[in-house]
């Protein structure tokens, strides 16, 4: 688990504070094919964003679609929240959007196929109604009218 | 407040009939919001995969991930990463050595 001391001060006292969302449950769909069979699409909240993407705002539950066919090394990070290191993510975007990962996947046959695109969020969502209620049932309808069989999902 | 973000996501994701696995850097925000499998990872924020430029380390923790899916236990399904902080430092300080 990520260590809060890593937090800025101010950040770190928000998360000791907020209150956050809570289940009883878990939707559950199983999985009926083999990996090797599936297409897959990617989801993150890093923020990450393409050139002429409009840019995230603050706690924004707005999304950009992210081609499958880009260059990894083109996304850049929208999230800027300064409460942790992002350099590493700056260097090399798979941290937290695995795509490249995946390609080799796709190739060593281990997944069907990846999906002709992915989704990113913004990740600094403190009040996320707009969120559950529109902005995430609208990807999880397009990934499921794109017939995807499995989603990945990275934080940041 | 990704990880809980990421929970969301996944379950309308989930709910809309897509099989779903995460990663999540902070186990008891999961443990709050339920999605249907994630891995917790033992990284550092803005490090979900480990470490940049590290594909075989990125791999590894995106296999173990995947595994979740072949679960058959009813969700949410928690689990902790085999992979540690300190053994990949260890395993870079050898690589560095050889």
């Amino acid at each position: 688990m990520a260590p809060l001391r890593k937090l800025d001060p101010l950040s770190r006292f928000f998360m000791k504070l907020y209150r956050g969302r809570r289940y009883k449950a878990s939707p559950h769909t199983p999985l009926c094919l083999p990996l090797n069979e599936c297409r897959v699409a990617l989801i993150t909240t890093a923020g990450f964003l393409l050139e002429g993407q409009k840019t995230f705002g603050n706690g924004d539950c707005s999304y950009r679609e992210i081609p499958n066919s880009i260059q990894t090394q083109a996304l850049i990070n929208g999230h800027k929240s300064g409460a942790y290191d992002e350099r590493g993510l700056e260097t090399d975007p798979n941290l937290a959007f695995p795509l490249d990962r995946f390609r080799e996947l796709e190739t060593e046959g281990k997944i069907g196929s990846l999906n002709r695109r992915h989704f990113s969020f913004m990740g600094s969502i403190t009040k996320p109604h707009t969120l559950i209620t529109q902005t995430a049932p609208e990807v999880a309808q397009q990934l499921k009218t794109d017939g995807v069989d499995v989603v990945f999902l990275t934080p940041v | 407040m990704c990880n809980q973000s990421v929970g969301l996501i996944q379950r309308a994701v989930e709910a809309a009939g897509i099989s779903t696995v995460s990663i999540t850097l902070i186990e008891n925000i999961t443990r709050k919001v339920k999605p249907p499998r994630a891995l917790v990872v033992p990284y550092s924020f803005g490090h979900p995969l480990g470490e940049p430029n590290n594909p075989e380390l990125q791999h590894a923790i995106i296999a173990e991930a995947l595994e979740l899916l072949a679960d058959e236990t009813p969700p949410p399904i928690l689990k902790s990463s085999r992979h540690t902080p300190c053994a990949v430092t260890g395993k870079l300080q050898a690589k560095r050595r050889s």
